[in-house]
């Protein structure tokens, strides 16, 4: 045994995607286990604990973004798919969609619009720069909807995912009490705000914690922003005369 | 074969709506109109395929570990989110905070005065 036979070990694997497939699983699955510790806390998301773990050993082990990709890119790739497997939820709730469409509908294009003005309205009053603007401006979208849009008016697609990110968790944080100060005790209601404004992880956080109603109405509004905000944000930036 | 089933659905709806949205050079991600392509599909045919339902579902629920590799990318942009890093953070608070009020709001009001409507 040799020590040099070690360092030949590292370069082999640092070079090889195996190792960042490996390590993204294995930090997903720790993350998971630290917020089900936790008690599920919406403060420590497992996605964004996962993340800081990941960049965390990137750093500490000096390798770039671009060589983790080639690994990671496995698990990426199935965002495409993904998003298409969204008309399955879509679909199972069309008779309750066709009830309600008309106040669905409403409600989605002014939460759209809203989070869309707020975004930018804010961001442009505190001075943020153009790729930041147009990165931040989906960021209500779940992530692979967001990526694409982002790239489209002129963003920068990771940083859009990682902010859509930071908005599924704070929207976790912020719902329940907003609910609680505007007094919003139907879940079908509570669902669907959550699935607008914080997509997946607002899906995911009514499933655990405002019952199976609220987080089919969330999925479904998940589905319909993202396909709603795709065909309006690209107008309203033309529009503000940001595209 | 009906995990190759439900994924060969998935992802010929994908690839069509990539061809569709470079066709015609629309500003919709290929994957979104990939959805409304199954969506449509499922209309017509009536029913979700089991393939395509354990499929579908399995990717659904990991959907929050697809996330990870994308938003390990925010260690490139640390020095556009420095830069930022205030706007972005009041931003984030702020706007999700307006939004959920906003939408809640719109939503409770329509809903309530439809129940009223009916009742």
């Amino acid at each position: 045994m040799k020590v040099a036979a070690l360092d030949q070990l590292w370069v082999y694997l640092s070079g090889n995607p195996l190792l960042s497939l490996l390590v993204t699983l294995l930090a997903f699955q720790l993350a998971v286990r630290v917020n089900r510790a936790l008690g599920g806390t919406p403060l420590l998301h497992p996605v964004t604990l996962s993340i800081a773990l990941l960049i965390g050993f990137l750093l500490l082990v000096d390798m770039d973004y671009a060589t983790y990709f080639e690994g990671a890119q496995f698990i990426h790739f199935l965002l495409g798919p993904a998003t298409v497997a969204l008309a399955i939820p879509l679909y199972d709730h069309r008779e309750r969609v066709r009830r309600l469409l008309l106040p669905l509908l409403v409600a989605c294009v002014t939460g759209i619009v809203t989070a869309v003005a707020s975004t930018l309205g804010l961001a442009m009053l505190f001075g943020a720069r153009h790729e930041t603007l147009m990165s931040l401006a989906p960021r209500s979208v779940t992530s692979p909807i967001a990526m694409g849009i982002a790239e489209q008016i002129g963003g920068i697609p990771s940083l859009a995912a990682g902010l859509v990110l930071l908005t599924g968790s704070i929207g976790c944080i912020l719902g329940p009490p907003i609910f609680r100060l505007l007094r919003i005790t139907d879940p079908a209601v509570q669902g669907f705000t959550m699935g607008l404004a914080a997509h997946g992880f607002g899906t995911a956080h009514s499933f655990a914690r405002l019952g199976a109603v609220a987080g089919a109405f969330s999925g479904l509004s998940m589905g319909l922003t993202g396909l709603l905000t795709a065909f309006l944000l690209p107008l309203i930036t033309r529009l503000l005369g940001l595209g | 074969m009906p995990l190759i089933m439900g994924m060969s659905m998935l992802l010929a709806c994908q690839m069509l709506g990539e061809l569709v949205a470079r066709g015609l050079g629309v500003s919709i991600p290929g994957p979104v109109i990939g959805m409304v392509i199954l969506l449509a599909s499922l209309m017509v045919y009536g029913k979700v395929p089991s393939s395509l339902r354990s499929t579908g579902e399995g990717l659904l629920r990991y959907l929050t570990l697809l996330f990870v590799p994308a938003g390990v990318g925010l260690m490139v942009h640390g020095a556009l989110i420095g830069a930022d890093f205030w706007p972005i953070v009041i931003t984030l608070f702020a706007a999700t905070a307006v939004t959920l009020a906003v939408t809640g709001w719109v939503l409770a009001r329509l809903q309530g005065r439809r129940a009223r409507r009916s009742s």
